[in-house]
């Protein structure tokens, strides 16, 4: 009897250790990308690799134009989706009733955008966005081809459509943190509703508005079917100057160097290093994101 | 304050709350529109006489082959659905185990700060942008399992499978970890009184409790899996090849749109029937994930009632 106590009990180690290790291989999948991309990567790495434009079909240079146009595509990106994404967290937090059809129809809508898949997002912005929005506002000012094609406008737009999911989620998160006791107490000084949200509430909101924001970048800047028909392109030898332009991005560009390549091995130190480039962007942005929530989760265990 | 003055200040209220919720509700015109214009591109083959003489419904179900761009165009999608189902299947079989282990361990034996630790690794994979994924097991993984399991071809399903769970094991992670997370401490206090070990209150009792939100968890990888674009695109060879052999290469749905899509012509029949392929994916990750909803809050409103 005891011995069979004591077998089960060893029996039971190592099925918990065999749970334990899915964790450790999640961990290793994690060490073995980071490793393999850092290690191929890091000698291509340098001041002009940063700041040069790619040279002789992409097997010499760098890769300036594609970090320059994937900044300018994500700011435009940030101008459209924290704002109406920030609105919606506080309809839906502060205003929405939950049980209204309205307030289940927008959460319904939300998940379900969330759930999209991203090529499909690329196919709405080349019918909607390009064709139907573009399409008509040419012909409207009898220009051809200066709306309706793909350009930096559209593919910010698409990904903005795409991200805006993230920033209800993590808007909402922070609003639902702020106790109920300090909105009570605006109110009850005579504030009115927007003023309580405005001075009170959001301000508190900021770092998990932030910790939104930060995950939206880093999302926006790995999303490559979103953009490949709707404004980034293989080769550009110039920078984009206006939104109506075309643009190279980092993610798009790592793409076409590892697949569209005629002389492959030529390529490849450049698409390593772009691979890094990308990998520490969205890494860095991730922990920053971790960082901001844990201390504001601290914070919040303090007050209370 | 002057009466006049309130009165301003209540419709300057009424003024944003109106701004802040026709915002909200852009959420549900976007989601139409999406589902419109997709909808609305893919139509022409259902009614447009002169896309029909190159494809209707009936061809996407006729033969096995995808050719769209020959002499005698081919729309047989059944080689794409095929990729797409052999890639998922791939994926769920390597991600599933992985994940819910993972959550398993981190919800029911590991201490606070190992389960504080887990929880930004895991996060840390999902931010990996997937044409990054893509580019590993492109560049580096495909090569390395052709050589160690001697394969023909180093681009096939398996390997944009491995690479397609490495997408998807997050997803599953967290939604798994949140639903054996809701369960009552009280289920697992009364097991152990009972004199149940660890392991049999974890896999006999809290799993059980929790398992219309695992099988959500998984659902909800699945709907992942068959919309991923970039890893199966540059991971999976892209042969569109009628075949069950994992070891083959392969081409899926969304990698047939992503790789056409770029070259194909305004208004003709192949580019009505790329937008097709879209709303099929639309409609089916949309099946998914509502199934994936239904069982998830019906889980938690379960639990929560149980708390009381």
């Amino acid at each position: 009897m005891n011995s069979k106590g004591h077998l089960r009990k060893i029996k039971d180690r190592i099925k918990i250790g065999l749970t334990g290790s899915a964790v450790l291989l999640i961990l290793a999948i994690l060490a073995v990308i980071l490793g393999t991309v850092i290690i191929g990567g890091y000698k291509s790495i340098s001041w002009e690799f940063l700041t040069q434009p790619p040279k002789e079909g992409m097997t010499k240079g760098g890769i300036f134009p594609a970090i320059f146009g994937m900044v300018f595509s994500l700011l435009m990106m940030l101008i459209a989706v924290v704002p109406v994404g920030v609105a919606t967290a506080v309809y839906l937090h502060e205003y929405a009733r939950p049980d209204f059809i309205l307030t289940k129809l927008i959460r319904g809508a939300v998940n379900n955008l969330a759930g999209v898949p991203s090529i499909v997002f690329g196919l709405f912005g080349l019918g909607f966005f390009i064709q139907f929005i573009g399409g008509s506002l040419d012909r409207s000012l009898g220009q051809s081809g200066l709306f309706g094609q793909p350009c930096i406008l559209w593919a910010s737009l698409t990904l903005a459509l795409m991200n805006l999911p993230m920033i209800i989620v993590a808007t909402e998160e922070a609003l639902r943190a702020v106790p109920q006791a300090e909105r009570a107490g605006a109110l009850a000084l005579g504030a009115t509703k927007w003023q309580t949200i405005q001075n009170v509430v959001l301000p508190q909101a900021i770092p998990g508005i932030l910790t939104g924001v930060v995950l939206v970048v880093s999302r926006g800047a790995g999303e490559v079917a979103p953009i490949m028909f709707t404004g980034a392109a293989y080769y550009l030898p110039y920078l984009p100057k206006l939104p109506t332009d075309q643009f190279m991005t980092l993610g798009y560009h790592i793409f076409v160097m590892t697949t569209q390549s005629p002389d492959i091995d030529a390529t490849m130190p450049i698409a390593m290093g772009a691979t890094l480039v990308l990998l520490a962007l969205t890494f860095s942005l991730n922990i920053i994101a971790i960082i901001i929530r844990s201390r504001t989760r601290s914070q919040l265990r303090k007050g209370r | 304050m002057s009466l006049k003055k309130t009165r301003f200040k209540y419709l300057g209220e009424s003024l944003i709350e109106g701004n802040i919720k026709i915002t909200a509700i852009l959420a549900i015109i976007a989601v139409f529109l999406i589902f419109f214009f997709i909808l609305r591109e893919s139509l022409p083959i259902f009614f447009n006489g002169e896309v029909q003489q190159e494809i209707t419904f009936g061809k996407f179900f006729q033969g096995i082959q995808w050719q769209p761009v020959s002499d005698h165009p081919r729309f047989s999608l059944w080689p794409i659905i095929m990729g797409s189902l052999k890639v998922t299947m791939i994926a769920l079989v390597f991600a599933v185990p992985v994940a819910i282990g993972a959550a398993l361990y981190s919800s029911e034996f590991a201490g606070r700060r190992l389960k504080e630790f887990i929880k930004p690794v895991v996060e840390l994979l999902a931010g990996i942008p997937s044409v990054v994924l893509g580019f590993f097991a492109l560049i580096i993984m495909a090569s390395f399992l052709k050589n160690i399991f001697g394969w023909t071809y180093r681009l096939n399903a398996v390997n944009a499978g491995i690479a397609l769970g490495f997408a998807i094991i997050p997803a599953i992670y967290s939604l798994a970890e949140d639903a054996l997370n809701a369960v009552p401490k009280s289920f697992r206090e009364a097991a152990l009184g009972l004199g149940a070990t660890p392991w049999q209150t974890a896999v006999k009792v809290v799993l059980p409790a929790a398992l219309p939100g695992v099988s959500a968890a998984v659902l909800f990888g699945m709907g992942r899996a068959v919309g991923e674009t970039m890893v199966v695109l540059m991971a999976a060879g892209n042969a569109p090849l009628f075949s069950l052999n994992p070891l083959e290469s392969t081409r899926t749905m969304t990698a047939t749109i992503a790789a056409e899509l770029g070259e194909v012509v305004f208004g003709s029949g192949h580019y009505h029937a790329l937008f097709f392929i879209g709303l099929t994916l639309f409609t089916v990750t949309f099946v998914i994930n509502l199934i994936s909803w239904a069982l998830f809050d019906g889980l938690m409103s379960k639990l929560y009632g149980a708390k009381k």
